[in-house]
């Protein structure tokens, strides 16, 4: 009787303008919007808040109302910083941030350890930080560049038709010439050396307008598949460029940075048969369709342009807000539901999440991202992806099932890399108590 | 009324070149000091230092860097921020190879190693001018960031190319706090502030100037250009290396070298034009323009109802409409209007 008598109070409550919020919990967001990213990041933020504004209308998390705050970085690490910085302490200080920015999320990544504010790079940032007893608040969620790097190893032998087909294979590294293009450098030297094939290493030096030479390499070596790892304008100048010299296209495969509508696009009729990497399934699930029911509909919906809701960008921003939506929902389920939860507590969250394909279903993603379970040790939880072409209007998947490349020696790599790291900052790795 | 000078008589040389020569200047320059190393720290938030302050004295101590070359010697260039990665990346192998350097000394020869990529890269200006100038020193911010990215020696053979900058600490004292870091930086800043102050009214600045405003006419009166350019060149890339070594040290933490791009360079390039070129002041007015000016009216467009993806592309209108009319007012940048505005308090209420 008591319980029915609360839900009814609770719906009356709900259905009267005057719902009293248990409390809040704030979120910065370090977005960007104008700038050569500045698409990307619009639809990328606009995902997110389209999902917290979901999250909110459907009573918040226990009764919490996710707040939030924007602030403009321009894909710049200093403004980054000063942004974090900005709004760590507001609202009661902040609890996660995901700065979608490779130089911001180095700029914080000290800063985040000291502040106990956990760090979220989804399919970005440093591999190594997937080991949590080193990098107690960095969260490379879901998938690292390592273990996609492997993953792209897998698919391009089955592709040939088994592993050991790969043995005397040529395989181009096509790669923006920065920390970001060399990051799998050490995964696919080891894969090379495994299963035999000859890893040829093309650099480009950003931005990457021109690509001519190393096209005309490309095709002199006569790879028998291209990985490009690219960003930006890079890859749509590099398709167009592959198809000049007529390479092609179903030889290539990009890395997730290339594999969006930003990216194919421009580069038009060059583009289509491309296939790229990917952590989100393509297509129209219903929690999208939720949010134009609900958020749209009712003129909350945070970007202008309605075809952008559900491209490749708005579905990571999704990603993101699902993960740290449910991370919060965990370290309530621990430390008190309806609560605000705590910098530290939300470590615990994302430290202890878990997202099997019921949960996923319950959501109204499923296989929108692979199901990822975290640990102290596995800050990624993950490590699948899939590969998904492009078909001249949208993506499309490829692979069915979801991939995962040669953990172990991504793990080992790992260790090895955020030990070191150790040593150089004095840290005794660590987890929890 | 108050800002005149009359009754204040110079006695002897010292007092005619002191480098404040009006007492008011004296006293507000004291305060200045006062407040900046006494009242902030009592007052600020930790927000102020580590987001505001600590980048404001990094990047005026770039545009310093900058400003003695481009501003005083008349060498144009586009490789500050090369110059500042030279000095980062140079400070961090130090630390890493010499155990137990102190960090002042880690700091001064990565700025030594960007004096000596920055004679390197100054050889050219002995036969080319102007723009052509500004091209070639395009290269060496091409160049070091790729030599960064390449050999991997620089990094630490870390796998994606990125440092980490080692613990601040000095005689055991680590500078680990925001306040200890923008005590830090602002003692660096400031007395390599003076000795500019300095340099550029000795015989060195006055051989600077006379090579910018016509190197024949400098040569002809006995300047040897090699040695005034190459000079400028290295004094310059030294102030950029160092403040390089604060930005990573003080302020990112973790840097990769694209952190140190070209789009870096034309941002201290902008604080040199703004600020005005040939005055030291000036590369504080200009630092703070670009570095704070972006702050308030991202803080000001989020006080206000608008959506922020409008804010966003508002805030970058108003900026570039601002370095317009300010440019506009005056060519010569916010020292020049300083300057104006102090002469005319000289005069006042009573002008000619």
């Amino acid at each position: 009787m008591k319980l029915i008598k609360s839900l009814v109070l609770g719906a009356a409550l709900l259905a009267s303008s005057s719902f009293v919020w248990a409390a809040d919990q704030f979120i910065p967001l370090l977005s960007y919007r104008v700038g050569p990213y500045g698409s990307n990041g619009t639809s990328f933020f606009g995902g997110m808040i389209d999902y917290m504004n979901l999250v909110n209308i459907n009573g918040g998390i226990n009764g919490v109302k996710l707040i939030w705050e924007e602030c403009e970085t321009e894909y710049n690490p200093s403004r980054g910083v000063e942004c974090y910085e900005r709004l760590k302490s507001k609202n009661g200080g902040a609890t996660i941030v995901e700065p979608v920015s490779t130089s911001i999320a180095y700029g914080i990544l000290d800063r985040v350890a000291t502040d106990k504010i956990p760090l979220t790079t989804l399919g970005y940032g440093r591999s190594d930080a997937a080991n949590g007893k080193v990098f107690p608040y960095v969260f490379p969620l879901l998938t690292t560049y390592w273990n996609q790097a492997a993953a792209m190893v897998v698919y391009l032998g089955e592709k040939s038709g088994g592993m050991d087909k790969l043995k005397g294979k040529k395989i181009v590294h096509l790669y923006h010439d920065s920390a970001y293009g060399k990051e799998p450098l050490p995964v696919l030297e080891a894969e090379a050396a495994k299963y035999g094939f000859e890893l040829i290493k093309i650099p480009v030096a950003p931005p990457g307008n021109e690509q001519q030479s190393q096209w005309l390499q490309i095709r002199q070596a006569n790879p028998d598949y291209v990985i490009m790892w690219t960003f930006g304008v890079m890859s749509a100048v590099g398709l167009k460029t592959a198809q000049r010299n007529g390479f092609p296209r179903e030889k290539i495969l990009g890395v997730w940075w290339a594999g969006s509508e930003e990216d194919t696009e421009p580069a038009g009729e060059a583009a289509k048969g491309y296939s790229a990497m990917s952590f989100n399934t393509p297509g129209n699930f219903p929690l999208i369709d939720e949010i134009r029911n609900k958020v749209y509909s009712a003129g909350k919906g945070n970007l202008k342009e309605l075809d952008r809701v559900g491209n490749v960008m708005y579905m990571r921003g999704i990603t993101a807000a699902v993960m740290m939506v449910e991370g919060l929902r965990t370290a309530q389920n621990k430390y008190g539901k309806g609560k605000t939860v705590t910098g530290e507590q939300m470590r615990w969250g994302l430290e202890n999440l878990n997202i099997d394909a019921a949960r996923q279903k319950a959501l109204g993603v499923s296989d929108m991202f692979p199901t990822i379970k975290t640990s102290c040790d596995d800050h990624e939880g993950s490590g699948a992806v899939k590969v998904v072409q492009w078909d001249g209007k949208q993506w499309v998947a490829v692979s069915k099932n979801w991939i995962t490349g040669d953990k172990a020696l991504v793990r080992k790599l790992l260790e090895e890399s955020s030990a070191s790291y150790a040593k150089e900052k004095g840290i005794t790795p660590a987890c929890m108590k | 009324m108050l800002y005149r000078e009359a009754g204040q008589f110079k006695s002897s040389y010292e007092t005619d070149s002191q480098i404040f020569p009006i007492r008011q200047d004296r006293i507000g320059i004291a305060l200045l000091v006062v407040i900046a190393f006494v009242g902030v720290p009592l007052f600020a938030s930790p927000y102020f230092f580590s987001a505001i302050l600590i980048p404001f004295l990094i990047f005026s101590l770039a545009a310093l860097g900058l400003n003695i070359l481009t501003g005083y010697a008349g060498q144009l260039s586009l490789g500050s921020a090369a110059f500042m990665a030279v000095g980062a990346f140079g400070a961090y192998n130090f630390m890493l190879r010499i155990p137990g350097i102190p960090l002042i000394a880690a700091f001064i020869l990565g700025g030594l190693c960007a004096a000596a990529v920055g004679l390197l890269f100054g050889l050219p200006s002995l036969r080319v001018r102007g723009f052509y100038l500004a091209a070639s020193t395009l290269a060496t911010q091409f160049f070091v960031v790729w030599a960064l990215t390449k050999v991997r020696w620089f990094t630490n053979y870390s796998s994606s190319g990125v440092i980490t900058a080692q613990k601040m600490q000095i005689l055991g004292f680590d500078f680990d706090t925001p306040v200890a870091k923008y005590l830090l930086v602002l003692v660096i800043v400031s007395t390599l502030g003076l000795l500019a102050k300095n340099m550029v009214r000795s015989n060195v600045g006055r051989c600077w100037m006379a090579v910018r405003d016509m190197d024949v006419a400098a040569e002809v009166i006995g300047i040897p250009l090699m040695k005034t350019k190459l000079l400028a060149f290295a004094v310059s890339s030294f102030y950029c290396g160092v403040a390089g070594a604060l930005y990573a040290y003080a302020y990112l933490g973790t840097v990769e070298p694209e952190a140190y791009s070209l789009d870096l360079s034309f941002r201290i390039l902008f604080m040199v034009i703004i600020g005005g070129l040939g005055s030291v002041m000036g590369s504080f007015l200009g630092a703070a323009f670009i570095v704070l000016l972006p702050v308030i009216l991202n803080t000001l467009a989020h006080t206000t109802n608008i959506s922020t993806a409008v804010a966003s592309n508002l805030e970058l209108m108003v900026f570039g409409a601002l370095i317009i009319f300010f440019l506009i007012v005056e060519p010569h940048g916010l020292a020049r209007l300083w300057q104006i505005a102090k002469e005319k308090l000289r005069l006042w209420p009573f002008p000619h």
